[in-house]
């Protein structure tokens, strides 16, 4: 038998507070055979990170495994005495988790991080394991090779660093290697990079491996079998063409859909918007951090000449990758960061830039939803407080008829109504983002900001979310601001989409636009950087140009996207920043390239672009 | 060291500077609001106005005091805290002859109790919701609980009036060999240390009990790396800073907070120092005093700080 992870009846256990003990993971069993790659897929709570560290011998504290056998090489990892089990782990199997950048410990070097566990294991001397070491950052493409492992962890970049600990984990050649989630806090034009380093060298190497992940698109590019799991329950499991082409279970098909935001149908009908005045509109924007120089500037500017309209009862979507100053837009427009330079006006009346000097009901006009609801709800207060609070403070309702407007409220984000006793720890994700909903709502704003609201959902559950948000905007004609790192998510739901890249907003047009030639470059980057549901996309993508995200280097005189531009003029990008330009398709760029020379180069690209979403 | 580093530590300098000018105004104006008068304990209850009114002249306590804080400060920043009022010798001669004995004690205690409370609180950390760790849990929280007047009284009936182990009074003059220090401190430096100690182990443990939180350190676990090494090479390293802290606060009670300690064991140290030139309100010595003890407290929490700031590496190396 060839099998080299055998995992049978395997149950792990959770204490709660009564002291009852709770199966999170229930009876799981599975095989992995040499020199494959399973994947284990699930929302959270599914228990799939709960079966990978089992296969450590690892619970988590407050976990125990129940019962069960694992075996990894024919070892029994479950009979272990710790002792074994310390030589066992980061020896035979390794483990890369899914924040390389909370992995790796702040006060040591990176190089004494990635051959500590080659050197409690004695397998190799510590001169051969940094020469390894070096070998294997090279493989996974990392600049700087021969001196990255001298630099601590904060000195590199997140993407590097995720890639750092995949030549951690493969240092010691181990039988197997487990990754749970190594791309998932990483943008998509990152992500792409990584998983093209660790598919090429988990195939070079013939490593057997089990990867973790909430993303299907994702798995189907390295997996060759896939686990589906819910309630700590497997589901289904088999080849990958076979799960995704014809899922045998319900959940899998689910989940396939959910994976899949242009196979919803949000209406599209009635979004020909107000003829009027727009309802926010924003002139030149410039914010930042740090004090203001001569020129206006702050020293440390987040955006740079920023314009956007959003007429009422429309939605913009915001997309750009982390750090391009997205989140920056939403704070600045709801004023909690008061822009530099540039104006905002509210249906033609000038909004002051910091929310100080704004009066009450330009502020209950314009609302907020943070990404995180675990930390923007008040874990002290009841629902039905922080609900009441904002009714009380704009609308000066009395006890009485705030109960009842609670309850309308709860209604409207299709949350049962006895939830309003709750508080927020007792909510799931969704549900605490839907009460995050509610308190915006409250204020019966006019323009709704939601900053990555569905980016810390599940896959299922952040699209109910969106597809509330569709509801209430039919039915309330109220505005958002969408922003998000999510193209697909983007183009699905809003009207006009905007793409921000390093503070400067370099294509907006209606949404159609988005999945018509010619792009900004840039825009053709993230589109082709989006992971489709089908085997063989990563191999299909031509690979970036330049070093990857980062701070641009030529930020100031030259065009912010110069360095990884595959498109760039020599002795034009690198020198004068570029100007903005209207295309045919009826979309504004910020290109020095002209319209006819965007759309050869990107007609070069095998692939072609999905399709628009039908119009229902 | 680099120009983020040198500012930092430069800003913490300078703050510590300031603070102690800050203290010295308002140690110099508390001793002013303090009740009743040097001349008055000098000359007794039965004093004439006039003969007071002389000796407030001949003791230069009639200028007012914006020009006595001054005088009183130049002479601080020269070394020269003036005059006792009381006995007529320079303050810096009286403190002179009482600091060492204060610094033997604080020292004494410092040496057992730091690295005694380090390993206890590292200890129940690893150990954490283990029989170990709840016994020194109650045993710190029980100990910081009872007055320190009560574990000192206590200690000299128990092992100096019944058990005659250990004498119950402390002469640091009178000491000529490692044994006898050790007997004759014994008794004050164990009051002061269920005191101190009970703090920096709770505190040295909730930093360590963070770190250990932290998915780094289920990293290196799952690396295979064995609890000694986890927490001595990983989790450590990031507790510097929390730990540094508290460990300065617990010090800068042994510096100044043992009064009690000093009175009960008959102490010649400098609190006790302190207690005497305020019953006889000798200012010049309450206030040389004072800022003796907020200077202590001040370079200790500096250190501290320094502590925190030169084993990040975001700082070190950027």
């Amino acid at each position: 038998m060839d099998a080299v992870v055998d995992v049978r009846g395997l149950c792990v256990s959770t204490r709660d507070e009564q002291g009852a003990d709770r199966l999170i993971v229930k009876e799981a069993e599975f095989a992995v055979s040499r020199n494959a790659v399973l994947a284990l897929i699930g929302e959270s709570g599914s228990g799939k990170t709960t079966i990978a560290m089992a296969l450590m011998g690892y619970a988590r504290p407050g976990c125990r495994i129940a019962a069960g056998s694992v075996r990894v090489g024919g070892t029994d990892v479950l009979a272990l005495p710790p002792r074994a089990l310390a030589d066992f782990r980061g020896k035979r199997v390794t483990y890369i988790p899914q924040s390389a950048a909370a992995a790796f410990n702040p006060s040591r070097r990176i190089m004494a991080q990635v051959v500590e566990g080659a050197s409690i294991h004695g397998l190799m001397p510590r001169a051969a394991a940094e020469a390894k070491a070096v070998e294997l950052f090279r493989a996974l493409s990392l600049p700087e090779p021969g001196s990255i492992g001298r630099r601590f962890p904060h000195q590199v970049s997140g993407g590097q660093l995720q890639r750092l600990m995949a030549a951690m984990a493969l240092l010691s050649d181990p039988e197997l290697v487990i990754l749970d989630e190594p791309t998932t806090a990483l943008d998509v034009t990152t992500q792409i990079e990584v998983l093209r380093a660790f598919k090429k060298v988990v195939r070079e190497r013939g490593t057997t491996a089990i990867y973790v992940s909430h993303d299907l698109a994702v798995v189907a590019q390295v997996a060759d079998r896939i686990v589906v799991l819910r309630d700590g329950e497997i589901q289904e499991q088999g080849a990958t063409d076979r799960i995704l082409v014809a899922p045998q279970h319900a959940y899998t098909s689910s989940l396939l859909q959910a994976a899949d935001p242009t196979l919803r149908s949000f209406r599209q009908a009635d979004r020909r918007g107000d003829p009027g005045p727009p309802l926010l509109e924003a002139r030149d924007l410039v914010a930042g951090y740090g004090p203001a120089g001569a020129d206006g500037r702050p020293a440390a500017p987040v955006l740079t000449g920023i314009s956007l309209a959003i007429r009422r009862g429309s939605v913009l979507g915001v997309v750009g990758e982390s750090g391009c100053g997205k989140s920056t837009l939403a704070r600045v427009v709801a004023g909690l960061l008061p822009a530099a330079r540039g104006r905002l006006t509210l249906d033609g009346e000038a909004l002051a830039p910091g929310a100080a000097s704004r009066t009450r009901d330009q502020l209950r006009r314009i609302q907020i939803v943070f990404q995180t609801a675990d930390t923007a709800l008040n874990p002290a207060r009841t629902v039905a407080r922080i609900l009441g609070r904002p009714l009380d403070l704009y609308h000066g309702m009395a006890a009485d008829r705030r109960r009842r407007r609670v309850r309308e409220l709860l209604d409207m984000v299709r949350l049962p109504r006895h939830l309003a006793e709750r508080y927020p720890d007792e909510l799931s994700g969704g549900q605490k983002q839907r009460v995050n909903l509610a308190r915006a709502l409250a204020a019966e704003p006019d323009l709704i900001l939601c900053d990555e609201v569905t980016s810390s959902l599940d896959t299922v559950v952040g699209a109910a979310v969106l597809e509330l948000l569709d509801e209430l905007r039919r039915e309330l004609g109220v505005a958002y601001m969408f922003i998000s790192h999510d193209l697909s998510t983007v183009r699905a739901i809003c009207d006009e989409v905007m793409i921000l890249y390093a503070g400067r907003k370099v294509e907006s047009g209606p949404r159609q636009t988005m999945s018509m030639r010619p792009l900004h470059p840039y825009t053709d980057l993230l589109i082709a950087s989006v992971p489709e549901l089908r085997m063989g996309w990563l191999e299909s993508v031509r690979p970036a140009v330049g070093e990857g995200p980062g701070k641009p280097r030529y930020a100031d005189a030259a065009c912010a996207f110069y360095g990884r531009c595959g498109l760039r003029l020599e002795g034009t990008c690198d020198r004068r920043a570029p100007e903005t330009q209207r295309l045919a398709k009826g979309a504004e760029i910020l290109c020095h390239r002209a319209e006819q020379e965007l759309l050869a180069g990107q007609a070069e690209r095998s692939r072609t672009i999905s399709a628009p979403v039908t119009v229902t | 060291m680099n120009a983020v580093m040198a500012r930092l530590i430069g800003a913490r300098v300078a703050v510590c500077v300031l603070s102690l000018l800050i203290v010295s105004g308002l140690v110099f104006i508390a001793t002013s609001l303090l009740p009743g008068d040097v001349t008055q304990e000098i000359l007794g209850q039965s004093a004439t106005p006039e003969a007071v009114e002389g000796l407030r002249r001949a003791l230069n306590l009639d200028r007012p005091a914006p020009v006595r804080y001054l005088e009183w400060l130049g002479g601080l920043l020269t070394g020269d805290p003036g005059i006792s009022l009381v006995n007529r010798l320079p303050v810096a001669e009286m403190i002179a002859s009482r600091l060492p004995n204060s610094l033997l004690l604080a020292g004494m205690a410092a040496a057992f109790c730091v690295p005694a409370a380090l390993f206890l609180g590292i200890t129940s950390a690893i150990w954490r919701g283990s029989a170990y760790d709840r016994v020194v849990n109650t045993a710190t929280v029980t100990t910081v609980s009872v007055p320190e007047f009560l574990v000192a009284t206590l200690a000299v009936l128990i092992f100096a009036v019944h058990l005659r182990w250990l004498p119950a009074m402390s002469y640091a003059s009178k000491i000529e060999s490692v044994g006898q220090l050790l007997r004759s401190f014994a008794l004050p430096v164990a009051t002061l240390s269920c005191v101190v100690m009970a703090q920096m182990t709770r505190m040295t443990r909730a930093a360590l009990l963070t770190v250990l939180d932290t998915p780094y350190i289920e990293m290196a676990v799952l690396k295979g790396a064995r609890p000694m090494r986890v927490v001595l090479l990983h989790a450590l390293p990031n507790a510097v800073g929390p730990i540094a802290n508290a460990v300065a606060f617990s010090l800068s009670y042994l510096v100044g907070g043992a009064i009690i300690v000093e009175i009960i064991f008959s102490y010649p140290g400098i609190a006790r120092l302190m207690v005497d030139a305020v019953a006889t309100r000798d200012m010049p010595l309450v206030q040389a005093c004072a800022m003796i003890f907020s200077a202590a407290y001040l370079v200790l929490v500096l250190v501290a700080d320094l502590c925190a700031i030169l084993s990040n590496p975001r700082l070190r190396y950027r």
